[in-house]
């Protein structure tokens, strides 16, 4: 009785430890995928301060309503709508993020890549785009437009509260 | 036998240290000696002593395999070379390779030996994937290996596709640009999966510093993990697939040849050909190099890289959610799955039959209408959003066609069992038939018939 006993001890001393083995294994591999995707994370650019990330478009009277004004080091448009107010729309195409161009005599941004096509507003006149271009901030301060480009604004289509007015 | 020993000691110093490398002469004379070469020199040990007769005959394996191995020699050769020349940042990457191309003697022709390989080797590691299929190569003690013969083409595609970038001309730019845009479409993981591999928000120097890495590290490391892990189970299943005709019983002891120099000689054959054919043909054509990069101006057609473009025709009709996540999954799914359903058919035997045979092509014919007449009813006639207003685009331009795909070829397949009485081995492989060919039809479509803004044109 004691031997059996003895054996039932063993076996469940066997069972634990060959457990407590499989438990580190799985903890190695865990860490090892941990230190891998951090190490591979992607790091932010040097030059992301705030001033390099903020651009002085320039005094409202330089931009007609209904214009459109591209601003390739901070890779977006300026447009501003009939009505005054101002929207920075990025030029990353919603489809596969090619560069949008603006074609002034269709009054819309034209993708090269598939044809998708954009109002003024960024609105999606034509797919395979599945939601209007993306938007940058924008403050207005002594009449000057400045736009600031840490963030982007997602959005599935136009909406009013979206422009900022001068006044 | 001490007396040998003794005998050795005596010998010349040099012909001492020779004996210690080669344990054997190097031509071995008589039939005994060649078989004993096999199993003492490293690279011919990858085959047995002798093969069977019936599987060394040229039209049965077309020499695929090994030819892929040869075109990866020739990468590997070509791109150690490439990269004492190639700068992998973005200011230089280009200038490096303009370098390369008017100062470095034999540069040119180096890279253009490295791209034309890479494309060849596509479309030859295809080809010995359909030769597998179509003798039955995956079956019982063959099953794993064809996955990791799948393994391997995947590989194969990625490896073309991160060295693609390293041109870093426009072309490059945008075919990368547009592939990683398509993985932000995949649900949960998609837009880190993107991060990751850009290295950051867009194309920039921390993707060609990664891309750089995977092509020249981690995707050749890989390569030498799994091709001696691929060819170890040839081996193990007891060599190729062995052919019969229809109707003859699988043989257990087929008459054997010695390895050399019957299978070395038309190895040697098959490798020679080929590689006279990738250096004629990269005297003849240089490898493309396009404007470099400028990011602030997509080409207009601005396409992915040519494997790539069946994928870019099914994101012209299905929403990206289906054509970059839903559509592969089901397709890699399907490849898969082929050596684990249960067929009850020994291999060895072309399309299994002769009914097979006639069966595989009609799908191919019936794939090679049927897919085009899709795309133009997509392109010109039917408006799956607009007949379907109230449903968002995931369904309407999603779901529902692919569906309607999948309910297509389900229907087909039960057709050609119920009604053609096919056995399902010969109804599986008209549906592979069937997927192969349109996936052809759509690369065709996508790399001739698209012009200016994707629309459909005839290529002149």
């Amino acid at each position: 009785m004691p031997e059996e006993l003895k054996n039932l001890k063993d076996k469940s001393r066997r069972s634990f430890l060959s457990k407590l083995w499989l438990l580190l294994g799985v903890a190695l591999l865990v860490e090892l995928i941990w230190v891998l995707v951090s190490f591979l994370r992607p790091r932010k650019p040097k030059a992301e301060t705030d001033a390099q990330n903020t651009i002085i478009a320039g005094p409202i009277d330089r931009f007609e309503p209904g214009s459109v004004t591209a601003f390739p080091q901070g890779k977006f448009y300026l447009a501003r709508l009939e009505g005054g107010g101002f929207l920075a729309l990025s030029r990353v195409c919603t489809h596969l993020g090619c560069t949008v161009p603006w074609v002034p005599d269709q009054n819309r941004f034209i993708c090269p890549c598939h044809a998708s096509s954009f109002d003024i507003t960024g609105n999606v006149i034509n797919p395979p785009a599945p939601r209007a271009l993306d938007l940058f901030q924008i403050e207005i301060e002594n009449n000057i437009v400045k736009v600031f480009l840490d963030r982007t604004v997602k959005r599935k289509r136009y909406r009013d509260d979206q422009v900022t007015k001068p006044f | 036998m001490p007396g040998e020993n003794l005998q050795r000691d005596q010998d010349s110093l040099l012909r001492r240290v020779w004996g210690s490398v080669f344990k054997g002469p190097i031509v071995p004379v008589d039939d005994r000696q060649r078989r004993r070469t096999v199993l003492d020199f490293l690279i011919l040990h990858i085959h047995p002593p002798t093969v069977p007769v019936s599987t060394i005959r040229y039209t049965h394996t077309w020499g695929l395999g090994g030819m892929s191995l040869v075109l990866f020699l020739v990468l590997a050769l070509t791109g150690i070379l490439l990269m004492f020349v190639y700068r992998p940042v973005p200011m230089e990457a280009y200038s490096s390779i303009l370098t390369l191309q008017r100062e470095v003697m034999f540069g040119s022709f180096v890279r253009s030996i490295h791209h034309w390989s890479a494309n060849f080797l596509i479309i030859v590691a295809l080809l010995h994937l359909l030769r597998v299929y179509f003798t039955g190569g995956f079956h019982r003690e063959r099953q794993f290996n064809w996955i990791i013969g799948l393994s391997l083409l995947l590989l194969v595609v990625l490896a073309n596709f991160t060295g693609y970038l390293l041109a870093w001309d426009q072309l490059a730019y945008w075919a990368t640009t547009i592939m990683t845009s398509m993985l932000a479409y995949i649900p949960v993981a998609g837009l880190w999966l993107q991060r990751t591999i850009r290295g950051g928000t867009g194309i920039g120097a921390a993707t060609l510093t990664n891309f750089f890495t995977l092509h020249t590290t981690i995707f050749p490391v890989l390569f030498v993990i799994f091709m001696p892990w691929h060819f170890w189970r040839v081996r193990k299943a007891g060599g190729v697939v062995l052919p019969r005709q229809e109707g003859e019983a699988p043989s257990d002891k087929p008459d054997r040849a010695n390895t050399i120099p019957s299978l070395v000689t038309k190895e040697l054959a098959v490798a020679l050909v080929l590689l006279a054919f990738v250096l004629v043909f990269s005297v003849l054509f240089h490898a493309p190099l396009d404007q470099m990069a400028n990011p602030g101006m997509s080409p207009n057609p601005a396409r992915a890289p040519w494997y790539f473009m069946g994928i870019q025709e099914l994101l012209l009709h299905f929403h990206p959610l289906f054509a970059v996540l839903f559509i592969p999954i089901t397709a890699v799914l399907f490849l898969v799955s082929i050596p684990y359903l249960k067929y009850g058919d020994d291999p060895g035997v072309w399309f299994i039959s002769e009914k097979g045979r006639r069966m595989a092509v009609v799908s191919a014919t019936v794939a090679f209408v049927v897919t085009p007449a899709l795309v133009l009813l997509d392109e010109f006639f039917i408006d799956l959003p607009a007949l379907m207003p109230g449903l968002p685009t995931e369904i309407s331009n999603g779901l529902i066609p692919y569906l309607l795909v999948l309910g297509g070829l389900t229907g087909y397949y039960l057709l050609l069992k119920n009604k053609y009485e096919a056995s399902k081995a010969e109804a599986v492989q008209s549906v592979f038939v069937f997927l192969f060919v349109s996936f052809v039809v759509l690369t065709i479509v996508g790399v001739w018939f698209r012009g200016e803004g994707m629309k459909l044109v005839w290529p002149l």
